[in-house]
């Protein structure tokens, strides 16, 4: 489903070039659920934004069932992200948007109608337990509810795969309970899921397939991983 | 598609509405550059009544000796009406020159009695001549001075006034000049203040229009709400400018007439609203849309 071939990033700025991930390849198939593990600065968001086509290898190709996502032109790339669900570790909420807004955004995007938006988003809302928070705006929301506000906005389409970079970390462990399992119903119900972490206890927990990142390079890809540096 | 475009203006609004400073600042400049580029308009209408007032004053008399005929003088007088440069041209015969002359000076005593004590009328006939413009004046004299008539004419006041018309000439281009350079600069600076305040209030937006693109929303769908708030802006600032400009007239238009009278520029104003209004849209709905569209262009990348 998603192949990376021999995938190298190298940030240019500064007097000295910083390599991101270098000569990366690995596959993931569909409805598997991996997760990517790896200290700070390990490569582990780089390697996401490139698969969102929001940075652009400087070698390699990454494709999509079978198709090269760099090459997917500026007009078409939406309908690719569509495909995609992600939340972004900075969270990346729309300010000037509510909880509920901002959860229903792709839906109007995708030009759903406003009586699936009515019924959806209360839904997904529930799950995150945002219900309480859907007329507020995210400067209202505290760093765990705002987590829970991405992920709901990268469930509510029902995407094929969803990239999750470090959706529990400004979690306390109760919630964090709550995201994973969360993302392991979703995963059950047929969706990639491919997640970016650096908590021991959910990847030991887990027993899934786990892709080890050191300095922009994969140490270890095992089928029932376990976290280790 | 229908739905699609209600979303849009309806997330325009609320944004509008949600961005309050922010959207009241972009109108308050917006609003200034409207009234810049208005004001500018109603400057070039009173330079240019000013200009056509004081050239209907300007004239050329050319006066014909005692001896000419009047049929003579009539026969000139079409020659030179077919002149292009000559606008009007009148004939005051020895006659009217002295009921004028003597309608003019009836109350001094000094004159009056000067002028029975010649006898005779020792006024000149003369034709009045007109240009369209002052600065072709000379080229008239020139003409009469060539002609083959011109034995018959004693005198043209021209070489008087010369000096005046010239002086008026110049200062004529000269004001159009200085109206159409600072025109240019004023409306210049104003486009720029005015595009650069939506570019920073869209620069505000940038994190949020990138989040737009990575989540899987089409341009049009991220560029209709920001096009919507440009339109926003532009209507509010409009209608300000038109209230503003409302009321400064309504107050200085009878000043102005005692400056220059006949220029009622409240009257041009009623006269002429809906140019003036239609001037102001695209002034700013024009300059909100069109900023918005290539400050947005650069985010839109991702």
């Amino acid at each position: 489903m998603i192949t990376f071939q021999n995938v190298t990033k190298i940030y240019r700025s500064g007097f000295k070039p910083i390599t991101a991930l270098s000569n990366v390849s690995f596959e993931i198939k569909p409805k598997e659920f991996v997760s990517i593990v790896g200290r700070s600065g390990a490569g582990k968001t780089t390697l996401l934004k490139i698969l969102l086509a929001e940075e652009k290898p400087t070698q390699g190709i990454v494709l999509f069932e079978g198709q090269n996502v760099h090459q997917i032109r500026p007009e078409k790339l939406p309908y690719f992200r569509r495909e995609l669900g992600a939340v972004f570790q900075d969270y990346k909420l729309l300010p000037c948007k509510t909880t509920f807004e901002n959860v229903s955004y792709i839906m109007e995007v995708m030009g759903c109608t406003d009586a699936e938006i009515e019924n959806d988003v209360p839904k997904v809302l529930e799950i995150v337990g945002l219900t309480d928070r859907a007329d507020n705006f995210p400067e209202e929301l505290s760093g765990g509810e705002r987590q829970r506000a991405a992920l709901a906005r990268a469930l509510i389409h029902r995407p094929q795969i969803i990239l999750a970079d470090e959706p529990t970390g400004n979690l306390d462990p109760y919630h964090t309970q709550e995201i994973i399992r969360l993302l392991m119903k979703v995963h059950e119900m047929g969706t990639t899921v491919i997640l970016a972490t650096h908590n021991k206890d959910i990847i030991d927990a887990l027993g899934k397939r786990v892709i080890t990142l050191e300095e922009g390079k994969i140490i270890r890809d095992e089928e029932r991983g376990r976290f280790l540096l | 598609m229908l739905t699609s475009f209600r979303r849009i203006i309806q997330s325009g609004w609320l944004s509008f509405r949600r961005q309050g400073g922010l959207s009241l600042a972009t109108i308050f400049i917006m609003t200034m550059t409207i009234a810049c580029v208005s004001s500018l308009f109603f400057l070039q209408q009173t330079s240019q009544f000013l200009v056509s007032s004081l050239q209907e004053k300007v004239d050329m008399s050319v006066y014909f000796t005692e001896a000419s005929l009047e049929n003579e003088i009539l026969g000139i007088k079409n020659e030179i009406a077919s002149l292009p440069e000559v606008k009007s041209i009148d004939y005051v015969s020895r006659e009217e020159a002295l009921d004028k002359f003597t309608q003019r000076h009836q109350d001094d005593e000094v004159i009056m009695e000067s002028l029975s004590e010649i006898g005779v009328n020792p006024l000149l006939a003369s034709l009045n001549v007109r240009a369209w413009e002052a600065s072709q004046y000379e080229s008239i004299v020139s003409f009469l001075n060539s002609a083959s008539f011109s034995p018959l004419i004693d005198k043209i006041d021209y070489s008087q006034k010369k000096p005046a018309i010239e002086r008026f000439s110049s200062i004529t281009s000269t004001i159009n000049w200085v109206g159409i350079i600072l025109s240019v600069i004023f409306a210049a600076v104003a486009v720029l203040v005015a595009f650069n305040t939506v570019r920073l209030a869209i620069y505000n937006s940038k994190e949020e229009i990138e989040t737009m693109r990575l989540v899987g929303a089409s341009n049009w769908f991220i560029r209709g709400p920001f096009l919507v708030q440009g339109v926003v802006v532009g209507v509010f600032a409009t209608l300000i400018t038109l209230l503003l400009f409302v009321v400064t007239l309504l107050f200085l238009s009878p000043k102005f007439e005692i400056l220059a009278p006949g220029l009622n520029l409240f009257s041009f104003f009623v006269g002429n609203f809906f140019l003036i209004l239609l001037i102001q849209l695209a002034a700013g709905v024009g300059l909100g849309v069109l900023s918005s569209w290539i400050a947005i262009r650069r985010y839109l990348r991702v």
